[in-house]
């Protein structure tokens, strides 16, 4: 496909003929042209590069929707798993200690009662001395004292294991949050790719908070001072509306 | 005493059920959104409602607003139980007429206290 035309071709054919008339200077003259284009061409495509890179670190940094992803929403979600870890945490250790503080009060009063039942029945069957009988009466009155109370700490141990749960509520609504932040990124990828794959498109998209912001993590959605951090907050804000 | 649950959250409503139990209200029913509890409220006599504030479908907001709207309903004592802490929020649910606000995750005891002021308050008017 060598024409006629390529310049570098018909410098090499004039650098034979110069070499073949023994023309130095005109032989140096001509390679010098031809190591010039050869510049010419890196520099073109040194300059074709940069250009290319340039405006590829624009688009970055032109599409807001990155820059609000990586500097704000990805620390953002860490903040609000972490959060997530905490109540998951909290919950297992409450409902667990709450049932390391029950199980020796069940233990204790199953005890008594398969002791009692056992004399119960050697009384039924007239098989117990009188002195006997007056001390399983007292134990009797202990054992439902103590059933008395022990059945309160169960019920509020209960309670307790029961409001434990509530996280589930809390951590679903959070988590929900950073599904949804996945998928904004996962969309972002997807433009990134189409970009870097050639064509261009900066047009700025800025994420909006969700109309319903859902639970208040603290260090996270706390920093405006725009929410009611308490129950007591909320208390004094309704108090202030006359409530 | 009839009162309707309003939870996206099922593990929330069983909560918040098992908590009214504790108090003494067994007559206890349940719907996941504000466009399932509407009906509801419309069609049987509900004497209390405790609602979420964000659910799919109707939120608790939306859903308080139909039933102050609705003059069968219009008197409703309307308690909202929801993790919104925005005190724009809580404003917003204090002009649509909400009779009690209580921030996820909350305690047995606050729950309690505000369902006896909402009635306290019913049985002064």
């Amino acid at each position: 496909m060598e024409s006629k035309e390529n310049p570098r071709l018909l410098l090499a054919q004039d650098l034979v003929v110069a070499l073949e008339n023994n023309d130095e200077t005109k032989a140096d003259e001509i390679l010098d042209q031809i190591s010039g284009m050869r510049e010419s061409m890196l520099f073109q495509e040194v300059g074709r590069l940069t250009r290319q890179l340039h405006d590829t670190m624009n688009s970055f940094a032109l599409d807001s929707k990155m820059v609000e992803l990586t500097s704000k929403d990805i620390p953002d979600a860490k903040e609000r798993l972490h959060y997530v870890i905490a109540m998951t945490e909290q919950a297992a250790n409450q409902t667990m200690a709450v049932i390391e503080s029950l199980t020796p009060i069940s233990q204790e009063l199953s005890d008594q009662a398969n002791e009692l039942s056992n004399k119960w029945d050697r009384f039924l069957a007239k098989d117990m001395p009188f002195e006997e009988f007056k001390n399983m009466s007292q134990e009797i009155t202990m054992h439902f004292a103590q059933t008395k109370e022990g059945v309160e700490s169960v019920q509020t141990g209960l309670t307790d294991i029961l409001m434990a749960q509530s996280f589930q509520d809390i951590t679903g609504q959070i988590i929900r949050r950073v599904i949804d932040l996945v998928q904004e990124m996962e969309h972002s990828m997807v433009e990134l790719v189409r970009i870097s794959g050639g064509k261009m498109k900066t047009e700025a998209v800025v994420i909006a908070e969700p109309e319903l912001p859902g639970p208040v993590v603290p260090g996270v959605d706390d920093k405006a001072n725009d929410v009611a951090t308490s129950q007591d907050d909320v208390d004094d804000l309704l108090s202030s509306l006359g409530f | 005493m009839k009162i309707l649950v309003v939870d996206d959250f099922s593990t929330m409503r069983r909560i918040v059920r098992n908590l009214l139990r504790d108090l003494g209200f067994t007559n206890t029913f349940e719907a996941d959104d504000g466009k399932t509890a509407l009906p509801m409220l419309q069609g049987g006599s509900y004497d209390f409602l405790v609602t979420d504030w964000n659910m799919p479908g109707m939120t608790g907001i939306d859903l308080l607003k139909a039933v102050r709207a609705d003059p069968k309903l219009v008197n409703l004592p309307v308690l909202m139980v929801t993790a919104e802490a925005k005190r724009e929020q809580i404003i917003l649910a204090a002009q649509t007429g909400v009779n009690g606000y209580v921030i996820k995750p909350f305690t047995a005891a606050t729950l309690r206290e505000k369902i006896e002021k909402i009635f306290e308050r019913i049985d002064n008017a």
